[in-house]
């Protein structure tokens, strides 16, 4: 039965303590972290990440079928050249691209001595770099897709 | 309103002070070393497939057959699948500790998740390296042009 934190209850090695339901913050998101670019990029990170999981389980699945023979891999293959497809891969290369440099910007804030400090901007560096790697990519294979 | 939690002591022993092998610490160092590794590997392998030629609309039976009866491209294939699958299973092992608090529910989806894993490795591995670009009596429309020669 732990004791009270009071007195030497407090030293015991479990106490049970009384705590107050936290009050709502009066500023706007609470913390530093809330509501800021460190949990919007974690937010996307863990989003991304599992799209991208559930994408691999499915393109080990249809590459393997290049074993059952060459009308079976042509015949799935052949879906991902749909226009509905198409568009889904803007989406999972887009999905990749982010958690890449996402990716890279998490390692830089655990081993760059200073990357901590600039982590937000960082974020946006991230978020640049994406979009030029996507207006790069979007028009070429959209066209390989409704160019027929 | 009050809330009880029990809290332990400040410098009570747990699970820092266990002996053995850190998994946690190599699974979080295995995340960043896979991690910088499959930005190489998964950009080369999207601009191979989807940026050059005609992107994804070149790809079938006999491009993959030209890609992995070079042996460049069956390692590079290799080790996109293990780094990938593995990094991949290690996030989604981290997720559900993250949200499924029942220890049975936990227990389920771990397993699943790890014998799926183990199972998509060894056929993966399989098919690349016993795979067959020019297998007997295929269509010669659907088969890579160096086929004409063994066929």
């Amino acid at each position: 039965m732990p004791a009270k934190a009071s007195g030497a209850g407090a030293m015991s090695s479990s106490a049970t303590i009384e705590v107050s339901p936290p009050r709502r913050s009066p500023i706007p998101g609470g913390t530093l972290y809330r509501g800021n670019e460190g949990m919007w990029s974690w937010v996307l990170h863990r989003i991304t990440g599992v799209a991208i999981y559930f994408f691999l389980l499915v393109h080990i699945l249809d590459t393997a079928l290049v074993r059952v023979s060459p009308e079976a891999y042509n015949q799935v293959i052949g879906a991902y050249k749909t226009p509905i497809m198409g568009l889904g891969e803007v989406a999972l290369v887009g999905a990749i691209g982010f958690h890449a440099l996402n990716g890279l910007r998490i390692i830089l804030i655990d081993f760059w001595g200073v990357g901590t400090r600039h982590q937000k901007a960082m974020f946006y560096i991230v978020l640049v770099v994406w979009l030029v790697l996507m207006i790069g990519f979007t028009p070429r294979h959209l066209m390989n897709v409704f160019g027929g | 309103m009050a809330i009880n939690i029990a809290l332990d002591a400040p410098r009570s022993p747990s699970a820092r002070t266990k002996r053995g092998v850190n998994w946690e610490k190599w699974g979080w160092i295995y995340m960043r070393v896979s991690g910088v590794a499959l930005v190489a590997l998964i950009f080369g392998h999207l601009f191979v497939n989807l940026f050059l030629g005609d992107g994804v609309s070149q790809i079938d039976f006999a491009f993959v057959a030209g890609k992995l009866s070079d042996p460049f491209w069956q390692w590079y294939d290799f080790f996109l699948l293990w780094l990938a699958l593995i990094h991949g299973t290690n996030g989604m092992r981290t997720i559900i500790n993250d949200y499924v608090a029942t220890v049975s529910v936990r227990r389920i989806l771990q397993s699943a998740l790890l014998s799926s894993t183990v199972v998509l490795l060894v056929l993966g591995t399989l098919v690349i390296f016993t795979f067959d670009p020019c297998p007997a009596g295929a269509d010669p429309e659907l088969v890579a042009s160096f086929c004409a020669e063994t066929l």
